[in-house]
């Protein structure tokens, strides 16, 4: 069924037990984004250290996809040099654009492959890009300090 | 049982016809967003773009006079549809242009001393062009609470409408609660105080009788969509002595009675709010749905949609965890209910349901501010129209128990 394709495990394990949700109180940046569709929101706060991202934290409210999509993006990209990030994100933007037609790169993307369904559902791409357009924003806003 | 026969009803809709995501059954629970239509309706447009097509009030030739004819009839089955004169029908692309173009007409007779009444059950359309009016005015925009159980918090009405009052905009029945609300009271405040009263009727007009004049209220804006007629067609009501001194907003062709180089006169209501060609098939396509709607019976749709709400609040209420936002009882309440559902969040309920061929919407519905006073982020709402029966609830509440199991699976 399309809809397992779209509610992966990996998604409703990552949507009841969030990575990095609560805000540290330390950053370089603070970004909040909404969903104007859904009423989706999401405070992105992240700190940056010699080009990479030292720390990332998020809070907010948002269906699974959403939620599951900020907290595998945030696994994903802290540790990471804004390059290399970048480099993960431009990947998962395409995958999201991909109308179900790519699978995306686990060794790039690791769990975010898991979201590749949601490509198939185009009122949902928006939930997925949601937190990942916020820690683009973020990462400008801080380099540009 | 209903008055009316559901299934009888259906046949004259296509879209019945089709299943949704690998076969399934169309349950279509999305009409207060939008309605299906019928076939007479698709065949009025049909029909007018094969025989009678030409720019209706501009041509000297026999299709011209046909097309002003059509989109003229059009005008009188709205005017007794709700009870007005024909003069009072300004036909617009839809009821969210109604209401600016009553915003933006109303700009020169505002003031910065003048304060205008609003509820916190607004939908966006007729709220955001109210607070663009104050803010282009500097008068104050007050409103009306609403209440934990979702009706509106008439207690100050004399502090809310005052003796400044000069509009008071407000929704009939709710988009997202379904609360009906009581105009008796607002309606005899705001011409106590000399205010005029604007209904948006986007989810009145298509569910139950409606007379402007037993209403006692001075503007009244729809949308043909949601009255299973096309879209890109609307309908400001307005009394006639109102249209006749408020300016017009929209300038061009076909709204003028003289025009210089310089300056320019206008020909008398409705023509004054309707510059440019027309979107004339879909107001004859209006006409048709009205017609349809007359032939079943407003009355009888009203009924059938309590009815029918009846059985869904009570069925929802049966279902552990679900909590319903808006009232409980029908009692001055139509046949839309919003809803959540334990820790699934609408959008998520809203695609399993959508794997169902169950069609709702979920969201802020476009009324940010009163999801937000009710301390939900979206909800999930269903929204019950006369070609709508039990066996579409059941579906619904299947659905809805599917989903937890299917969510609670990790
Ligand atoms: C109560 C209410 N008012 C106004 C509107 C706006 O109607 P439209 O988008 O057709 O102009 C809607 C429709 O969504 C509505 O439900």
């Amino acid at each position: 069924m399309e809809l397992d394709a779209l509610y992966q495990e990996v998604i409703l394990d990552h949507y009841k037990h969030p990575q990095h949700k609560g805000l540290l109180s330390t950053y370089d940046a603070q970004v909040h984004h909404v969903n104007p569709s859904c009423g989706d929101e999401i405070t992105l706060n992240i700190a940056l250290n010699n080009g990479s991202i030292s720390s990332l934290s998020w809070d907010g409210v948002g269906c699974s996809i959403s939620q599951a999509s900020v907290s595998i993006m945030s696994d994903l990209v802290i540790g990471k040099s804004i390059d290399e990030a970048r480099v993960i994100l431009d990947n998962f933007v395409e995958l999201m654009q991909s109308k179900g037609l790519k699978t995306g790169d686990p060794e790039i993307l690791e769990d975010a492959v898991s979201l590749a369904g949601v490509s198939k559902f185009p009122a949902r791409i928006k939930c997925a890009l949601l937190g990942w357009m916020a820690y683009k924003d973020a990462v400008l806003s801080a380099s540009t300090k | 049982m209903s008055e009316l026969d559901v299934a009888k009803i259906r046949k004259d809709f296509p879209i019945f016809t089709r299943t949704i995501r690998d076969g399934k059954k169309l349950v279509y629970l999305d009409s207060g967003a939008t309605s299906q239509k019928p076939q007479s309706v698709i065949d009025a447009e049909v029909n007018f773009y094969s025989k009678n097509n030409a720019a209706a009030h501009r041509g000297a030739h026999q299709l011209a006079e046909e097309a002003t004819e059509a989109m003229e009839s059009a005008r009188q089955i709205v005017a007794e549809f709700l009870g007005g004169e024909v003069d009072e029908i300004v036909f617009t692309k839809s009821a969210t242009e109604s209401l600016n173009l009553l915003a933006y007409s109303y700009t020169s007779l505002i003031t910065k001393d003048d304060s205008i009444v609003v509820t916190e059950m607004e939908h966006h359309a007729n709220l955001i062009p109210w607070q663009q009016l104050a803010e282009r005015t500097g008068a104050t925009l007050k409103w009306f609470e609403v209440d934990t159980d979702g009706r509106l918090d008439l207690s100050s009405i004399d502090t809310v409408i005052t003796e400044d009052t000069k509009i008071v905009a407000l929704t009939h029945q709710s988009n997202v609660l379904g609360t009906i609300n009581p105009l008796e009271a607002i309606v005899a405040r705001a011409h106590e105080v000399g205010a005029v009263v604007i209904l948006d009727a986007c989810q009145s007009v298509p569910h139950m009788p409606m007379h402007v004049a037993d209403l006692n209220i001075d503007f009244l804006a729809f949308s043909g969509h949601k009255a299973v007629g096309p879209t890109g067609v609307g309908v400001l009501w307005g009394r006639s002595e109102l249209l006749e001194m408020l300016p017009p907003f929209l300038f061009g062709g076909s709204m003028i009675e003289t025009v210089t180089m310089t300056s320019a006169t206008w020909a008398p209501a409705p023509r004054k709010f309707e510059a440019g060609v027309p979107n004339m098939a879909q107001i004859v396509g209006l006409g048709a749905a009205l017609n349809y709607l007359s032939t079943i019976g407003m009355e009888k749709i009203y009924r059938h949609e309590v009815k029918l709400g009846a059985y869904l609040i009570e069925r929802l209420s049966s279902i552990e965890g679900l909590r319903i936002v808006g009232p409980h009882h029908m009692e001055s309440r139509g046949g839309t209910v919003s809803f959540t559902f334990g820790d699934i969040h609408p959008h998520d309920l809203g695609q399993y349901l959508d794997a169902q061929g169950i069609a709702v919407r979920t969201g802020h519905h476009c009324a940010w501010p009163l999801t937000r006073k009710l301390g939900v982020a979206a909800t999930t709402r269903a929204s019950l129209y006369f070609y709508n029966d039990e066996s579409d609830v059941d579906a619904l509440i299947e659905g809805i128990i599917g989903a937890k199991k299917y969510f609670g699976r990790s």
